[in-house]
């Protein structure tokens, strides 16, 4: 159990900066998780804490030692692979086991942290078993046992629920996150999935290009994105864009409301939507329509959840509310966060009413 | 009723039971007179070595014999002239030592070299393969008059050691390239988690890819083996001592003296090294096709 520290770490392979400048310190006992889509450089930031790969600049430190100059086994990381990277010519209870031969440990020793970590994940019927014979759930189950028998001082874990169906998928996030939660071990995950970022992480790192875009508890990133990358990259749908005279104005599809649904809210902004058709999906519909931007009509979409007892007409032109509170202002050039700003749009139902 | 029109018309399109019956006994026939031809293609050379092995000059001799049985009684007079008048125990002795050293100097270079070009120089390591590869395909009847300069300037003509030194340089290039094609199937995640899990990439190479690339090795053993085993031009050209030939060249110089072909001792001299080698190989043969359509299908 150790911080995790890197200070403007970069890594450039060639031309391409995969990872540019990050500085970054994970707390003790903190789950962290990396997210961005791929090559945004996150899988190279947690190979090179876990010594896979050589920084160009910048320190890593791992508790109170810098090891940069250190090879991956002598740091006490530990890693799950994509893959899980098992080792296919040796049983469960090796592959396990493997990891606390180079300790010096006695054979009884051994045996029981292989047993603990056997009967954490359930898998204690299948230490005999080759990694051929087990299921994706299995496997996985073996790599994370394999991971946390050592008692590693940090978790490294490279998108280990990207091979598990859908359905498995959900439980497994569950249950890793209670395992961690229990060892308290400091966890660093990279996933490009934001519902495992959101779910599962205290704090989660949005990366694009090598750089770190945001870095906050999955409430703050989703509220408050710091510029227009996070903004659009978490939230199904993303969050709506539309420029303005002055500014990106910024709202969720969930508080994109009918205003016939939401008569009372005490700041509303009432904006003209041009509904075009709308998606049943069960526990929401969602509105796709446009507004009235500075440079024409811009796509937007509203999500309207089915407990609300109101359907607009598609075709029809349908005042939608928004929140002041829940509007967000972006740079238009830089499409950095900025504070609220007066502006002007077409579509606005009342134009005195700016901020 | 619909069904019954839908089974008429599409009645001449489906075999009855008794004509499929018939095509597949066609077929099996078909295949069981290929497989017999074959069979008998590939035993055929041996039934007749095994024969000649045990026939009298008059009966191998005599045009009016038939030829694939035994017309005068058998005899072992053949293999005393094999075993007691050559030195073909020797030859085989050499033969064996050769082939054993010559698959540990293979094994100790070609595994390494393969390892690093597999993992360590990228793009580069490939082309290096490909280029080590090209080194194979220059034939020995070209290299064995420069090879022979060598030979005599380090003064190993006419000893076994000669070959030693120059057998490697076919069998190191092709076994590099072979096993190449296993190391780079062997994900490198793997072998990166070793390294994770303590070991150093010393010890994830023994612990970790020599064990999967196994396969790749086994044929490497058998590959090098065989190929010392029939080699026989720089054996030829390089030893000229009966006490230090080895099988391929031995009973071809020494049993055939001028015009004279010792037809029978030269039957049994290849007999008995081809047998344990045909066993070897059957019994190694499902890795042995492995080890070489690996690197195939798996680029």
């Amino acid at each position: 159990m150790a911080v995790v520290e890197t200070v403007k770490l970069s890594k450039h392979f060639n031309d391409v900066k995969a990872v540019d400048g990050i500085d970054i310190t994970i707390q003790e006992g903190e789950f962290l998780v990396l997210l961005g889509p791929s090559g945004s450089g996150k899988t190279t930031l947690m190979r090179m804490i876990a010594g896979l790969e050589k920084p160009t600049g910048g320190t890593i430190k791992i508790g109170d030692r810098v090891v940069n100059d250190l090879p991956p086994r002598l740091r006490n990381v530990a890693m799950v692979f994509q893959s899980y990277a098992l080792y296919p010519h040796m049983s469960v209870y090796n592959n396990i086991a493997f990891s606390l031969r180079p300790l010096g440990m006695t054979r009884q020793q051994i045996d029981d942290k292989v047993h603990w970590a056997a009967r954490m994940f359930s898998i204690d019927h299948l230490l005999s078993r080759k990694p051929r014979q087990l299921s994706g759930g299995q496997r996985q189950r073996v790599a994370l046992a394999r991971a946390i028998v050592r008692e590693p001082d940090v978790f490294l874990l490279d998108e280990p629920l990207s091979n598990l169906d859908a359905k498995l998928r959900a439980m497994a996030r569950d249950e890793l996150k209670q395992f961690q939660r229990q060892l308290g071990v400091t966890t660093i995950y990279v996933t490009h999935d934001q519902v495992e970022a959101m779910g599962m992480g205290d704090r989660v790192a949005v990366m694009s290009n090598g750089r770190m875009h945001q870095l906050g508890t999955p409430q703050v990133l989703y509220q408050s994105p710091a510029d227009t990358f996070v903004a659009t990259f978490l939230g199904t749908p993303p969050m709506n864009l539309v420029e303005t005279d002055s500014c990106l104005l910024g709202f969720r599809p969930e508080n994109f409301l009918p205003e016939a649904a939401h008569p009372d809210t005490p700041h509303p902004l009432v904006i003209d939507f041009h509904l075009t058709r709308v998606e049943f999906l069960g526990s929401d519909r969602l509105l796709y329509g446009t507004i009235e931007g500075a440079d024409g009509p811009v796509k937007v979409v509203g999500d309207l959840p089915s407990v609300i007892d109101y359907t607009p007409e598609p075709g029809t032109i349908c005042p939608m509310m928004v929140d002041r509170r829940h509007l967000s202002y972006f740079d238009k050039s830089t499409g950095q966060r900025i504070a609220p700003t007066p502006f002007a749009l077409r579509g606005l139902r009342d134009p005195a009413g700016t901020a | 009723m619909a069904e019954k029109t839908d089974t008429r018309v599409h009645r001449p399109h489906i075999p009855s039971p008794a004509r499929r019956r018939v095509n597949r006994l066609g077929r099996g026939g078909f295949q069981a007179a290929t497989i017999a031809f074959f069979t008998i293609f590939a035993a055929f050379p041996f039934y007749w070595m095994l024969i000649a092995t045990f026939k009298t000059n008059q009966d191998l001799y005599r045009p009016l014999n038939n030829p694939f049985i035994f017309n005068q009684p058998p005899t072992l007079d053949n293999l005393k002239l094999l075993f007691n008048e050559t030195n073909y125990t020797v030859w085989i002795g050499n033969s064996i030592f050769i082939g054993i050293v010559v698959v540990l100097i293979t094994l100790l270079l070609a595994v390494p070299a393969a390892y690093a070009l597999a993992r360590l120089s990228g793009r580069l390591g490939e082309q290096l393969g490909i280029l080590m590869f090209m080194v194979y395909l220059i034939p020995p009847t070209l290299l064995f008059i420069p090879m022979s300069r060598v030979i005599t300037v380090l003064g190993l003509r006419d000893s076994i050691w000669s070959l030693i030194l120059v057998y490697p340089t076919f069998t190191v290039p092709f076994c590099t390239w072979l096993l190449m094609g296993f190391m780079k199937s062997i994900p490198a995640d793997i072998e990166e988690q070793a390294t994770v899990d303590g070991y150093t990439r010393f010890g994830a190479v023994v612990r970790v890819i020599m064990p999967l690339a196994l396969p790749g090795l086994l044929t490497v053993v058998v590959f090098s083996f065989t190929l010392t085993m029939h080699e026989f031009i720089y054996a030829l050209a390089f030893v000229s001592i009966s006490a230090q030939k080895v099988i391929s060249i031995g009973v071809t110089s020494e049993l055939i003296r001028g015009d004279v072909y010792f037809w029978q001792s030269i039957m049994s001299a290849g007999i008995i090294v081809a047998i344990p080698v045909a066993i070897i190989y059957n019994v190694f043969l499902d890795r042995f096709v492995a080890g070489f359509t690996l690197g195939a299908v798996k680029g």
